[in-house]
């Protein structure tokens, strides 16, 4: 078949609905899209596991402990799904997690902040899984089959990680006038970082069309984070704190909150590496890369000996 | 064997007695003790199951894109192969 059919059949799948599978034909210009989305999606869950690792051992509770376990064990858990999913493509684990140490492969901006007081799990767990949500439900309907499936799985263990981290701070807000404010401090400092999470405005977005075009992306960044802002608003009400931006007002109109300005300069430079936590948090991935290096060469030693073994008993 | 050359696994999870084992997804491992161990904690982490299946990824043979006209098309013709190809009257009830 010609690459022009090839082509033509790939168009009318995408038009159709019918996602994209492994060893389907795809332009490899789609092949690179997905498999960069795919990269720096399974890197941001894993960096996201060092911000509240920090907490663990931190935790108020026996309840609250375990809960951010879970947590961060289904962050290495989702992780995996996208590593596998984006392995699909032909690459391989090792040249993925390779491209993110050697600084080739990007993950999201808010991990490069970090989580100074417990309240700050709270707001994580909140706005930032909150976030992440909004963004994932779209991806469910990504024309990549494997993304899509990952992306299903994901959303169904994700919800309880936004609830986790609600609690914390409706606890915080039913607690005494120092944990409220540290509740407040929290949302001051992960309100606009979680705004930023949605990318740059779709008219400066240099992927954002090509992905929509191609249905990678289902909705564009702007109105993903409107929607999230639509639907934090009544929450933050709730807990009885304030969302730090004055111009924040409901539009009766259009039927959806009036917001003030992200400040795109501090997003660009945090992407650039300068964030409060950058160096700290690829320090951190390149040290448990070095650290685990024993434990898979245990691991491929032990699965060859017994191999051997289980060969000379059957000689 | 270097870390890079584990073999990928397709896993499969029977979520209850009964029911048929489902395709969950892939990891790498070194083996198969240890591609079930590894998928316990990727895949089952809320009681998803009751039964792992593993299988190396290069045993698993499927038919091609490109063969699917001639293999599943001839189907969308016999819609005799139907129950609700054949007429019953009402009155016989329910078959």
């Amino acid at each position: 078949m010609s690459e022009h059919e090839l082509q033509a059949i790939f168009d009318r799948k995408i038009e159709n609905e019918v996602k994209i599978e492994p060893k389907d034909w795809m332009p490899d210009a789609y092949r690179k899209n997905v498999l960069r989305q795919m990269s720096q999606h399974a890197h941001s869950e894993i960096v996201g596991m060092l911000p509240e690792g920090n907490w663990i051992t931190r935790a108020p509770s026996l309840r609250r402990k375990v809960a951010l376990l879970a947590k961060i064990q289904d962050e290495a858990g989702h992780g995996l799904y996208l590593y596998s999913a984006a392995e699909t493509l032909g690459t391989d684990r090792e040249r993925i997690v390779l491209d993110l140490l050697e600084g080739k492969a990007k993950y999201s901006s808010i991990f490069n902040y970090p989580a100074l007081t417990w309240a700050d799990i709270g707001a994580v767990g909140w706005l930032v899984d909150g976030a992440a949500i909004v963004n994932q439900i779209m991806l469910q309907k990504t024309s990549y089959g494997p993304y899509s499936r990952a992306m299903i799985r994901i959303c169904k263990e994700e919800s309880f990680h936004q609830r986790q981290g609600y609690e914390i701070l409706l606890t915080l807000c039913r607690g005494t006038e120092e944990q409220k404010a540290m509740a407040q401090d929290a949302l001051n400092r992960f309100w606009w970082p979680s705004l930023m999470m949605f990318g740059p405005s779709d008219k400066d977005s240099p992927h954002s069309a090509q992905s929509m075009a191609w249905k990678v992306k289902r909705m564009g960044n702007d109105e993903l984070r409107q929607k999230f802002i639509d639907q934090t608003v009544k929450q933050a009400d709730f807990l009885g704190l304030t969302l730090p931006d004055p111009d924040l007002k409901w539009n009766e109109e259009k039927g959806q909150y009036d917001w003030g300005q992200i400040d795109w300069e501090e997003f660009y430079n945090v992407i650039k590496g300068n964030g409060p936590c950058n160096k700290e948090r690829l320090a951190a991935r390149q040290k448990a890369y070095d650290n685990g290096a024993w434990v898979r060469d245990a691991a491929t030693a032990y699965a060859k000996k017994r191999a051997e073994r289980k060969n000379k008993e059957a000689a | 064997m270097e870390r890079k050359d584990w073999p990928l696994w397709e896993v499969f999870v029977r979520s209850k007695a009964g029911l048929s084992h489902k395709h969950s997804g892939s990891l790498h491992a070194p083996d198969a003790e240890m591609a079930i161990s590894n998928a316990r904690d990727v895949y089952t982490r809320r009681s998803e199951g009751v039964s792992i299946w593993v299988v190396e990824s290069k045993h698993i043979h499927s038919t091609l894109e490109t063969d699917s006209e001639s293999m599943f098309d001839p189907n969308e013709d016999k819609i005799y192969r139907h129950p609700t190809f054949y007429d019953i009257p009402d009155e016989v009830g329910h078959m």
